[in-house]
């Protein structure tokens, strides 16, 4: 009499030929917020609240002086990071938002602090992931590194033979690639937000 | 009829104030307090909903010429928050509520959250400790900012005398454009001491805040097709339709393509409950009928919803069959509970008029038309038939509706009493239903009542309370009587915490645990205390009496009636359940 549920736990309806599947995808979104005091926690206070993932989040100033640039990695099944992307550009100081695609020049910058017995190996190793020694002494050695998540990650495996004593990474800093802007200032009145046209992409599937 | 209360002023009185007021204070602006109170005035504020305290004191000072306001003093602050949170529901422009630094803007919080839960326009002024002592642990300091955060549509701490003015003219219209919501305006007594002679503007959003206005053509498109296509449509009404002001968009587009219409609880009055479209009330509460037409629909056109848990219960099982247009002025609220196949994002009443041009046909959808007609039939709302005491509270909440013109206000708290509200009064207008629903807040009712009244004086109000909710804010009567408001408190009695204590006895093996008063005041004496009129009723001959004794009464009267104790509230879909399978009674609800 009544029929079979045929929606999903987020909401979709199933359509019996291509049910949604949707695995956590790891993305950055890059907002343009304004220069404000509580931005900061605003933003991160959203996060939390609607518990969202985020890896890292780094926050800096820009070219324009009443703007500053955020940088947010979140792992999210796709629903979750559209509705990230629609509750960020909701809060009133932030000015746009944009996800970047997996192609955008993306870097992290770490600094290691290992134990300095073995100088030479340390020095061959930051050679090899075109890092700096930025201090040397007798116990530790400091190194920085940039680079993608991966040589990042990479690096620090190589660096564990010596033991590390400390570490600390920056987050994503990230802009899109070629010509394309990574977050505008956003005209009145332009038509299908980027969350529309997203969602609608959804909807097509 | 009864006679009208006494409203604190006359209208043209105040309006000629206002014009007098105004040409004096172009010039007249002195302090940041003075700015602060200037911006009200742009904003047309009549009333102010209030606590004064050491660290507002120099706003309140700012408004001791300025007679077009008034400043309704509350008993606590979060009856101000509530009282202009309904004043704002009632009238459609943002309610003011003020408060002090530390306790007093603690205390407004739950109000600013119940309006956010809503999206009622609201308006926080909170006094804070001088600049110089932020962050010091100062005497009734809090980072009133930081904790109204996630509650606030947005807020902002004044730091300067001279855009203070601003600030305050920018809350205003934040909290009423786009979706509407609650801001605030932190204010430090240095800032509102210091010297300016910053006029303020005319309140303005930010320029980047550019709330949508016109769906997507082409989304419009699909959406008409498939509703011209669908067999089985509904309109879900949310309360996005009335804060949209496209009721009567809604309401017209319904009758003209013969859709039958479904209501949110904040939904309730966008669309008349007495018409044969009419599907009434969904949720976990809601009628039979309406539950049934949400899960046999092949095609929901869903406006200002936001598709709560309690409206929806199990996700999985919510519309199933249906294809969904949703229009929201909000873009994040499209897919966030329910996955709209037509987002639709824009103002209500364009994108209603969007649809009604680009739909080519009515539906066909007779046959659909009949099932619903034949739903109602057969799950009416309904309770035993009354014969002996104890009162059912259904019956008083039909026979005061029975006496009462179509447009009286009706307030509520949140429990049993609130349900029986909403499902056994006949709602034919917008703005006639004020209550408290995303965030569920008890003690709503007596405040709501008081800003209900304000804002409405022309129109009877009534307060349906429950006696655990009466309990959080009643003393808030004493500034009915203040005002000498003639509103009606209808305390529905069952000694009982009523809804905790429906689900201890349907999920909790009846473990009644903190739900029942072993003593409780009672509330007639307790309204004579304040200087209310006190009525109690509890047989089924004396309520119409009651009531009338109430309405006719010059002041607030509080009738305290004695219900049955045993009665709940039915239908009901348990929590997370499919809206098909309702319980219509107890046996019923263990079966499900």
């Amino acid at each position: 009499m009544h029929p079979e549920g045929r929606r999903n736990e987020q909401g979709i309806r199933i359509d019996p030929e291509a049910e949604a599947e949707h695995p956590p995808e790891r993305t950055i979104l890059s907002a343009l917020v304004k220069n404000e005091p509580g931005v900061l926690a605003e933003v991160s206070g959203l996060f939390s609240r609607r518990q969202f993932n985020i890896e890292s989040l780094t926050v800096g100033t820009t070219i324009d002086d009443d703007l500053s640039r955020m940088t947010i990695a979140i792992e999210e099944p796709r629903p979750g990071i559209d509705q990230a992307k629609k509750q960020l550009e909701k809060q009133i100081p932030v000015v746009s938002v944009r996800e970047l695609d997996t192609d955008a020049v993306q870097r992290e910058l770490v600094i290691l602090k290992v134990n300095g017995q073995e100088p030479d190996k340390v020095q061959a190793v930051t050679e090899m992931y075109d890092g700096e020694t930025l201090d040397a002494g007798p116990r530790t050695i400091t190194v920085q590194l940039t680079g993608n998540e991966q040589k990042i990650d990479d690096a620090i495996d190589a660096y564990e033979q010596f033991g590390i004593r400390e570490l600390v990474r920056t987050g994503y800093a990230a802009l899109a690639r070629g010509e394309a802007p990574t977050a505008q200032v956003k005209q009145p009145n332009t038509a299908p937000t980027d969350a529309q046209v997203a969602t609608q992409e959804v909807s097509d599937d | 009829m009864s006679e009208r209360a006494s409203v604190p002023k006359e209208d043209e009185e105040s309006a000629e104030a206002d014009e007098a007021e105004a040409e004096t204070t172009e010039s007249a602006v002195e302090t940041g307090a003075e700015a602060v109170v200037a911006a009200l005035e742009n904003a047309d504020v009549e009333y102010l909903f209030g606590v004064t305290g050491g660290a507002i004191m120099p706003v309140y000072d700012a408004l001791y010429e300025h007679e077009e306001m008034t400043h309704i003093t509350m008993a606590h602050e979060q009856g101000a928050a509530h009282a202009a949170d309904a004043y704002g529901i009632v009238t459609g422009d943002p309610g003011v509520c003020m408060a002090t630094s530390g306790p007093g803007a603690t205390n407004l919080v739950t109000g600013i959250a119940d309006a956010s839960m809503d999206s009622d326009p609201l308006i926080a002024l909170t006094g804070q400790v001088p600049t110089d002592f932020v962050g010091n642990d100062a005497f009734q300091e809090t980072d009133t900012i930081g904790v109204t955060q996630p509650v606030t549509k947005y807020n902002i701490f004044a730091e300067d005398a001279d855009t203070v003015g601003d600030d305050v003219g920018e809350a205003f219209a934040l909290a009423d454009e786009g979706r509407q919501g609650p801001t605030l305006v932190d204010l430090p007594k240095d800032v509102t001491k210091g010297e300016t002679d910053q006029q303020p503007g005319t309140p303005q959003t930010p320029d980047t805040y550019n709330p949508p206005e016109e769906a997507d053509e082409v989304i419009v498109q699909a959406a008409v097709e498939a509703l011209a296509d669908a067999d089985r449509p509904v309109i879900l009404a949310g309360g996005g339709v009335i804060k949209g002001e496209a009721c009567d968009e809604l309401r017209q587009f319904a009758r003209e393509y013969d859709v039958p219409v479904i209501t949110t609880m904040p939904g309730t009055g966008a669309f008349p409950e007495d018409e044969d479209l009419s599907m009434g009330i969904a949720g976990m509460h809601g009628t039979g009928f309406a539950n049934l037409a949400i899960s046999n629909t092949d095609f929901m056109l869903a406006v200002g919803t936001r598709f709560d848990d309690r409206l929806t219960g199990d996700i999985e099982t919510f519309a199933p069959d249906a294809e969904i247009a949703h229009v929201d002025i909000d873009p994040a609220e499209i897919s966030k509970n329910v996955q709209a196949d037509y987002p639709l994002v824009g103002d209500a009443k364009r994108v209603i008029r969007q649809l009604d041009d680009a739909l080519p046909a009515a539906p066909d959808a007779d046959e659909w038309l009949e099932t619903c007609d034949r739903w109602k039939d057969e799950y009416p709302l309904d309770y035993e038939t009354p014969e002996d005491e104890p009162i059912k509270p259904q019956y008083v909440v039909e026979k005061y509706d029975e006496l009462t013109p179509d447009d009286t206000i009706v307030c509520a708290g949140v429990g049993q009493h609130q349900m029986w509200a909403w499902q056994y009064w006949t709602y034919t207008e917008p703005r006639t239903w004020v209550t408290s629903h995303g965030l569920g807040t008890m003690g709503y009712a007596v405040p709501a009542a008081i800003g209900a009244k304000l804002a409405a004086p022309e129109k009877e109000v009534v307060a349906f309370d429950g006696d655990g909710s009466f309990l959080m804010t009643g003393q808030e009567l004493s500034v009915a009587v203040r005002e000498n408001l003639n509103i009606t408190i209808v305390v529905l009695n069952n000694e009982a915490v009523g809804m905790v204590r429906q689900w201890q006895d349907g999920f909790y093996e009846g473990r009644r645990m903190a739900s029942e008063y072993p003593w409780i005041p009672q509330f007639d004496k307790l309204a004579e205390a304040y200087g209310a009129q006190g009525l109690r009723v509890e047989d089924y001959d004396d309520v119409e009496e009651t009531i009338q004794e109430a309405r006719e009464y010059d002041g607030p009267s509080v009738i305290d009636a004695i219900i049955d104790p045993s009665e709940n509230v039915y239908p009901m879909v348990p929590s997370g359940g499919d809206n098909a399978r309702f319980a219509l009674n107890e046996q019923h609800l263990e079966d499900i």
